[in-house]
């Protein structure tokens, strides 16, 4: 049904649709309104026999799921940020153990300095932690790709993590289509497990496993992500078939038919950019948008296909590597490796900060007059950044960095008199 | 594109402000998007949300820097926040105060704006009146309903009742009523004086 | 003296430990490990070293939770020595459903497993989590907690070697004052580990509340089996701390494991309790209480306090310990 809802809210009604069996969660924001309304709907007996456990720290939240997977229960969390740091050892765990458990990641910054608002630095940390991650446009992109991840971890035996931008998408109302049980049913299978701590048939999980095949079974795992990217489009169409509607998918264009300039980007800020693309088409600049959904595994030559006739590509991320620059941008010019292409780094929207689509197409026209510094970061203050160089030159013991940004910007105390 | 910008303190239900005229919207029919400043902030402390209603989807997830509406939940907010800041020039402002627009002092931001687009009233006795606590949401969103037009007060009323149903629901109805009538009167009145000086 | 003389004595001398051997008990008293339908859950065949208390204890814990439970049992193994001698791919010497993860999280994987369980209307099958003293003392004590706190369907049975063996013997937080480990080495004004307040799990557990908390020692292997199966009986959390010597980390003779077990028993180092809901309703009395030096002596990782010259302060300050012991738990009541 068609509803004016929180993100959060919608995502854990389709999550409770999919009958998890085992719920396991920790508190961090921006995720807790997702487990919030699943706790409720657990206790009202919404969501069968699943059993919720309030855990002491995301570690355990992952490491229950990773019991309770083996044991054949289809299985959810959601987290955020220091807590998926937190559980950083577990999720590679249950990468390697083929657990096909589903994880939100309410998309949010890591500190220090702490910060509570919206980046990827959290999901990207993790991104080769042998997790599917898919990115949310919008929250029907979020509520549609939660379906479509249990059938995809289930299928493969490989865990999903559904990516959606913190308080962007997750405290945002908007309308989104919350389909009912009947389709969920029929899209979604019982997850029937490919092995199961069983005591009619014991089996050992989770041993040693030395030189001599630890370079199989990682190779597998990565065979198993290439078939993720076959896989996945036709969950997709299958998908569409039931719901009548396309969501989610490895990636997809706008605007790209005879785009010079192609901007590429994940998560909420594609709606942004389609703004500014619209607008730039309307003074004649031809520019598209490239959405990346699925982030790992990296679809590759569907990126480059839809690139074909670009001479341009912008990639806006929401995350930096320090001393490096762009992540996503990395992999997009792996893509498009041995191709005569631009590829411009553009670092936006860090810790929470706002992207504008005046930026964006400032940005794109800068990037089409070549004045893009590499990488090039959105909407940076320079002068804060002098200043505090400056005062560094003079003082050896200065002090932390933040507060004094903080106070140079007079952000601190700000009155309007 | 309408874009609303309300400013309270937590709290005081800024975001349930943004979420029920969302909510009031999408029952007329329209495209609305709904979503707070995202602060760590505890009670008391200024908070902002925002809201989007439009005629067709809606994508930008930019915060709200060009607001055609600004809301005013707490009037101690006012000459402490940038409450005015990048309010569209036919743009409307509306203050939950006991106070004149002339006591609050405000007349330097607002007296380019168009006659009966800003509006001071106490939201929070109508609040009192008739949930005997001081929530003042209600009654601004009939006021908005009021002074904009954009939304149906029947919608803002089904709104209310679908995020609180039950009496306190009910009380809210009649608060957000009463707040529409008052808030109309006061218009027709100001627009009715102007009319009659130019008359002169 | 012919053949049958001499196995007979020393099987006799085996019974002055205050331990009936089996063969002096009729058959319906006699250990799980006895009989013939034993389950082998940790079967032959993997790769402890000689004397190893873990596999022992860990042989004698599974078997009767086997038979106590009508062999529906899952286990979870954290990382340590237990779980790596017993199963590198493609062996296994579990014949038991096992699962090992990490080292810090084998009881909130025990608890995943009991709430799919529970999820699936499956409470005939018991859920068992295994770890050494760095996974539950140190690592996995977070973990260990939350499991008690929920009252989680688990049964947690520590194995206390008193230090992280499997990396190469280091200090833990169960190891005890003046032991000698590669991280707290026999040199300098305080040799060996230092004195603390220690971290008693055993006690930590009962102050949760759970239903079930008992120490065992594979120095009784009689009890140990029934404490085991007793706790297989009771749902909810239970939690026994099992005391295991390891011949490698301690410095002792591998054909004095048992040995050094009793005698850590009968000094009153290591009590043997049982406690219900919080509360302490049992412990084993020491028949003959030894001087802790009987114990030390045995193991190389308290040479240092033998001198010369002794560290008589030292000595003291262990059988301290011991008598502190004996005097809360009324071992010699």
């Amino acid at each position: 049904m068609r509803m004016q809802i929180e993100g959060s809210q919608a995502v854990a009604d389709a999550i409770a649709l999919c009958q998890p069996e085992v719920i396991a969660a920790y508190p961090i924001s921006p995720q807790t309104h997702i487990v919030e309304r699943l706790s409720r709907k657990t206790k009202q007996g919404h969501i069968g026999r699943c059993q919720f456990l309030n855990v002491e720290s995301e570690f355990a939240a992952l490491s229950v799921l990773i019991g309770a997977s083996a044991s054949g229960a289809r299985t959810y969390t959601a987290t955020s940020s220091q807590g998926l740091l937190f559980m950083a050892e577990a999720v590679y765990n249950a990468a390697g153990l083929g657990l096909p458990i589903v994880m939100t990641i309410a998309n949010r910054a890591i500190g220090a300095p702490i910060n509570i608002w919206n980046d990827h630095s959290d999901s990207m940390a993790l991104r080769d932690a042998e997790w599917i991650q898919l990115f949310a446009e919008d929250n029907q992109d979020a509520v549609d790709l939660h379906i479509q991840a249990f059938r995809l971890a289930e299928s493969l035996s490989c865990p999903v993590m559904v990516c959606m931008d913190g308080y962007v998408l997750t405290h945002a109302y908007e309308p989104v289509d919350v389909p009912d049980a009947v389709q969920v049913n029929a899209y979604l299978p019982p997850y029937d497990p490919v092995q199961v701590l069983d005591p009619e048939r014991p089996v050992s999980i989770g041993a040693m496993v030395g030189p001599e095949a630890f370079t199989e079974v990682k190779y597998f795992s990565h065979q198993q992500h290439l078939r993720a990217l076959e896989v996945m489009p036709e969950l997709v169409e299958a998908f569409e078939q039931h719901f009548q509607r396309r969501s989610g998918g490895l990636c997809s264009a706008y605007r790209m038919e005879d785009a010079d300039i192609a901007v590429i980007a994940m998560g909420s800020v594609i709606g942004t950019i389609k703004d500014a693309v619209d607008e730039l088409r309307n003074t004649g600049v031809r520019v598209g948008c490239v959405k990346i959904g699925c982030y790992r595994p990296f679809p590759k030559f569907q990126v480059s296909a839809l690139l074909e006739k670009t001479t341009r590509v912008i990639v806006v991320e929401k995350d930096l590597a320090v001393g490096m620059g762009g992540i996503v941008s990395a992999d997009v010019q792996s893509a498009l490796q041995g191709r005569q292409i631009s590829v411009h780094t553009v670092i936006a929207g860090l810790g929470g900060r706002s992207i504008s689509t005046s930026s964006l197409k400032h940005m794109i026209l800068e990037a089409r007059a070549e004045r893009l510094t590499e990488p090039y970061f959105l909407d940076l203050n320079k002068t804060v950044i002098e200043q505090e160089l400056a005062r560094r030159r003079d003082i050896r013991r200065a002090g932390p960095v933040a507060e004094h940004m903080l106070q140079t910007m007079n952000v601190i105390g700000t009155k309007v008199s | 594109m309408w874009q609303i910008r309300i400013h309270g303190r937590g709290g005081q239900g800024v975001v349930t402000a943004a979420e029920l005229l969302a909510m009031a919207a999408f029952m007329d029919g329209k495209y609305a998007q709904a979503f707070p400043s995202f602060g760590s902030e505890r009670m008391g402390a200024p908070v902002v949300a925002f809201c989007r209603v439009a005629e067709g989807a809606i994508r930008t997830r930019e915060t709200v820097t060009r607001p055609d509406v600004v809301i005013i939940q707490d009037p101690t907010l006012l000459h402490q926040v940038d409450l005015f800041g990048g309010l569209a020039p036919l743009g409307f402002v509306l203050i939950n105060s006991t106070q004149t627009l002339d006591a609050l002092h405000i007349e330097e931001f607002l007296s380019t704006l168009p006659l009966g687009h800003v509006c001071a009233f106490s939201a929070t006795d109508l609040g009192l009146k008739y949930l005997k606590r001081p929530i003042a949401n209600g009654p601004l969103l009939g006021a908005f309903a009021a002074i904009t037009g954009l939304i149906r007060l029947a919608s803002v009323e089904s709104a209310i009742q679908q995020k609180f149903p039950g009496a306190v629901g009910e009380a809210n109805r009649a608060a957000a009523r009463e707040a529409f009538d008052v808030v109309t009167t006061s218009i027709t009145e100001q627009r009715g004086i102007v009319h009659h000086a130019h008359a002169d | 003296m012919d053949e049958a003389m001499t196995t007979e004595r020393i099987k006799f001398y085996q019974t002055g430990t205050f331990t009936a051997g089996n063969r002096l008990l009729d058959e319906a008293t006699r250990t799980v490990q006895s009989r013939l339908d034993r389950t082998n859950s940790l079967n032959s065949g993997h790769r402890a070293c000689q004397g190893c208390g873990e596999a022992l204890g860990a042989r004698y814990a599974l078997d009767a939770a086997m038979r106590a439970s009508h062999n529906q049992l899952i286990a979870v193994n954290a990382t340590g020595c237990l779980e790596v001698f017993s199963s590198p791919y493609p062996e296994s010497a579990w014949q038991i459903p096992w699962m090992h993860s990490l080292f810090g999280n084998a009881p909130a994987v025990a608890s995943g497993i009991a709430a799919a369980l529970r999820a699936k209307r499956r409470d005939d099958v018991t859920v068992i989590a295994q770890g050494g003293d760095g996974a539950t003392v140190d690592i996995g004590f977070g973990c260990l907690s939350g499991m008690f706190e929920r009252n989680d369907d688990v049964l947690y049975l520590c194995y206390d070697n008193e230090a992280y063996m499997n990396t190469g013997i280091q200090r833990s937080g169960a190891t005890p004052p003046f032991a000698r480990t590669n991280t707290t080495q026999a040199v300098g004004e305080h040799p060996g580990n230092p004195i603390g307040n220690g971290k008693n799990v055993p006690r930590i557990a009962l102050a949760h509340g759970i239903p079930y908390v008992a120490t065992a020692s594979v120095a009784d292997l009689h009890d140990l089996e029934r404490k085991v199966t007793k706790a297989i009986g009771v749902r909810g959390a239970r939690y026994i701390h099992v005391h295991v010597p390891c011949p490698l980390g301690w410095g002792s003779d591998p054909a004095h494991t048992m040995k050094v077990a009793r005698l850590a028993v009968e000094s009153g180092l290591f009590p043997l309790f049982e406690a219900e809901f919080g509360k302490i309703i049992c412990s084993t009395p020491i028949r003959r209480k030894v001087p802790v030096e009987r114990y030390l002596e045995l193991q190389t990782r308290f040479k240092h306090l033998f001198g010369p010259p002794q560290d008589t302060e030292a000595l003291a300050a262990i059988q301290a310990m011991a008598d502190d012991n004996i005097a809360v738990y009324g071992l010699m009541e």
